[in-house]
């Protein structure tokens, strides 16, 4: 329990920063959704009660700290090769819960490979995957995920299909595998919906808990350092431009 | 309706915001102190006790920093010591 | 325990399993697929972890990913899937997690054809990764020695929390020897402290090669190196030495080379030339102080390759301009005959004259040597 809570004789708890989440400060800028994605994943695992038990990959990208950021024993993967390496801890250790942190850059471009043949194999592990259009950790640049159209530092005049193809559609691509147990994506846009990503979030871990295979949640995430906006302007941009493109909803239950 | 309070941990708070418009009874405001990072904290200005305690504002916290409490309604706080 | 007929490749195999290796993740590849394969049907036996990986790329990183969690795993190569397994090497040692990883030489560069060759020293002995970092590298010359050095590269890779290659060429994988197996060994029944095992009662773990901080990584790196200069100077450098007491001219190879070099030498003893051979079986910490002192017995070194000249390199460093090292190597998968070596022998030792010989109208300067020759 955080030492800072302090209810009175009349009080309730509703909400406090859950066990699994490091008392630490995160580097993520103000604002950046990494972080409700992170406290979500913590909650799920203290509701589970799966702190001692779980092992987390962290990816390359915003989110290479994320080892820092979990209670739980964790490793750091080579750009991408989070899937590969969760196979290898899961393989050795089915009784652990075994989970990757991956954003676009690292999941749908550099670790295409990992993370498709992961599901392939029906590998029973759990993919919390960030999608927020950009690469973050290097400056904003064009992500295989990124809108047509949309500007970035590698894409200076909008994202031209022509020249460099379309956005892809991980939670639909994964859902569409055999392996797949679970594929659905949320977004963090407001307070609905990240009720509605905290509750996909359980059901992946309890779908790798019972031993059912590849679980993976993609959720729309915004970049306001990159994307040059406020954060609560990041938000209406997620709604308004990235839900059309990435629809919501369960593509593998 | 229920009455409620949040306490924001102002150092782990970067001020973005979002929690502002999640807040149905706007009651969260920016300190105009800066915390020791830098930034302008969120600060609960609630003189007519108007939280709820919904914790909306901690649904949408990226970083964690609101705990949020609610009041027990007085018949249950009452009957409570009986309970125990 | 008696000796069995068997491929290096399937030797190496079962000697890793005797070992304890709980986890093997490989890619097909010639000239290794035969342990591969072997560890398909024999690692399900014994209800252990076998996985045929989806590339090299993704092979090595789910040595890693075992590995973190403190079992003995291993991956096994060739070449061109050992340069594409080098992010993950330096993973590995960045984050001083142990590992053992097999590779069966071939020819090179690119695809290179699938025939024995030792191309590889430089990649694995030099570049195994990018920064700074050397993983142990032993090197068998016969199956025999690739059982042992095998079940050595577990403890060692266990004993020091590193990277430990195995390296033979194809020759040596696919060749059947007589052999030995050494008994199973019986799994351990917990993990080291600093293993992922799930932060049950404990602080939590982490097993990371990143260090943002310059400090934070130099300290690291000088941590790493410190490691490295112990394993060089903890007996841990092996070589073993035939007909050196008494030589004037020193072959120095390995694996396979060191075969065929042994041969020379047995003949060009018979021709009474006082050659010896000396072959490193440790290629990293490489034997370098045993050579220094070897060159006030020897006058000439040859070093003997099967590739254009990489532990060459290594000799000359070691012996300091002493004397002076030649170098006969072949190259494209093809593996030289003893003949070759010793013709190379009789010109160093000018018992034949050389082309410049004859160019320059020199004649042999060791007559001695060039009478017990004329006279055989």
């Amino acid at each position: 329990m955080n030492p800072a809570v302090m209810t009175a004789p009349n009080e309730t708890l509703v909400y406090a920063r859950p066990q699994s989440l490091a008392d630490c400060y995160t580097h993520y800028c103000p604002g950046c959704t990494h972080g409700t994605a992170h406290r979500l994943v913590a909650e799920v695992l203290d509701e589970l009660g799966l702190r001692e038990r779980t092992i987390l990959v962290a990816s390359v990208g915003c989110s290479v700290f994320a080892y820092n950021y979990f209670n739980v024993d964790a490793c750091e993967a080579p750009h991408g090769r989070a899937p590969a390496m969760a196979t290898g801890i899961k393989r050795v250790n089915p009784n652990n819960i075994v989970f990757t942190y991956q954003g676009d850059g690292d999941l749908a471009s550099i670790g295409m490979g990992e993370v498709i043949h992961a599901a392939a194999r029906g590998e029973n592990i759990t993919i919390i995957f960030l999608n927020n259009a950009t690469y973050g950790m290097t400056g904003g640049q064009m992500a295989p995920t990124t809108l047509p159209g949309q500007k970035t530092s590698s894409s200076p005049q909008g994202r031209d299909v022509a020249m460099t193809g379309y956005p892809l559609h991980m939670a639909e691509l994964l859902g569409s595998l055999p392996g797949t147990a679970y594929s659905v994506r949320r977004s963090l846009h407001d307070a609905r919906h990240v009720i509605q990503a905290k509750k996909a979030i359980r059901t992946a871990f309890e779908v790798q808990m019972a031993n059912k295979g590849f679980s993976v949640v993609e959720l729309l995430s915004s970049c306001p350092t990159n994307w040059g906006m406020t954060p609560e302007q990041s938000l209406t941009w997620i709604k308004e431009q990235m839900v059309p493109v990435y629809p919501l909803g369960d593509f593998k239950v | 309706m229920a009455k409620g309070r949040v306490v924001i941990d102002v150092e782990r708070c970067k001020g973005c915001e979002l929690c502002r418009p999640a807040c149905p009874q706007d009651v969260l405001f920016l300190a105009d102190d800066l915390n020791s990072k830098g930034y302008r904290p969120v600060i609960l200005l609630d003189p007519n006790h108007d939280c709820t305690g919904c914790a909306l504002c901690a649904t949408v916290c990226p970083d964690g920093c609101i705990t949020v409490y609610r009041e027990i309604p007085a018949k249950k706080a009452v009957r409570e010591p009986a309970l125990a | 325990m008696s000796k069995k007929l068997m491929k290096g490749n399937v030797a190496i195999a079962e000697a890793s399993v005797r070992a304890g290796c709980e986890a093997y993740f490989g890619y097909p590849i010639t000239p290794q697929t035969e342990l591969l394969e072997y560890m398909s049907e024999r690692m399900p036996e014994l209800g252990r972890v076998f996985l045929q990986a989806e590339s090299e790329v993704a092979a090595i990183n789910m040595v890693y990913g075992a590995a973190a969690t403190g079992v003995r795993v291993m991956t096994s190569s060739s070449s061109p899937g050992i340069s594409l397994m080098q992010e993950g090497f330096s993973y590995i040692a960045g984050s001083d997690v142990p590992a053992v990883i097999v590779d069966v030489m071939r020819g090179g560069p690119g695809l290179g054809n699938i025939q024995p060759s030792q191309g590889d020293y430089n990649q694995i002995t030099k570049t195994a990764g990018h920064g700074d970092f050397h993983p142990i590298v032993l090197a068998p010359a016969s199956v025999q020695e690739a059982i042992d050095l095998t079940v050595l590269a577990f403890d060692l890779a266990e004993k020091y929390r590193t990277l430990v290659f195995v390296v033979v060429d194809g020759a040596i994988g696919q060749m059947m020897e007589p052999a030995e197996l050494p008994p199973m060994r019986e799994l351990p029944s917990g993990r080291p402290d600093w293993a992922l095992t799930g932060a049950k009662g404990r602080e939590k773990n982490v097993i990371s090669s990143l260090f943002l901080g310059t400090t934070e990584l130099e300290l690291m790196n000088k941590e790493l190196q410190a490691k490295l200069a112990y394993i060089q100077a903890n007996n841990e450098i092996r070589y073993e030495e035939y007909m050196t007491n008494d030589a004037d001219l020193l072959l120095v190879a390995f694996g396979t080379a060191a075969r065929v070099a042994q041969t020379a030498v047995q003949h060009l003893r018979q021709e009474g030339l006082k050659v010896g051979l000396f072959r490193p079986i440790t290629l990293w910490p490489f034997p370098s102080r045993r050579l220094t002192q070897l060159t006030y017995l020897a006058d000439t070194f040859l070093v003997v390759e099967m590739n254009a000249g990489q532990m060459v390199h290594d000799v000359r460093a070691a012996v300091h301009e002493r004397v002076p090292v030649h170098f006969y190597g072949r190259m494209g998968g093809v593996i030289p005959m003893p003949e070759e070596v010793e013709q190379k022998v009789r010109e160093l030792m000018r018992v034949v004259p050389t082309e410049d010989d004859v160019q320059t109208h020199q004649f042999p300067v060791k007559p001695q040597a060039a009478h017990e020759f004329l006279r055989m």
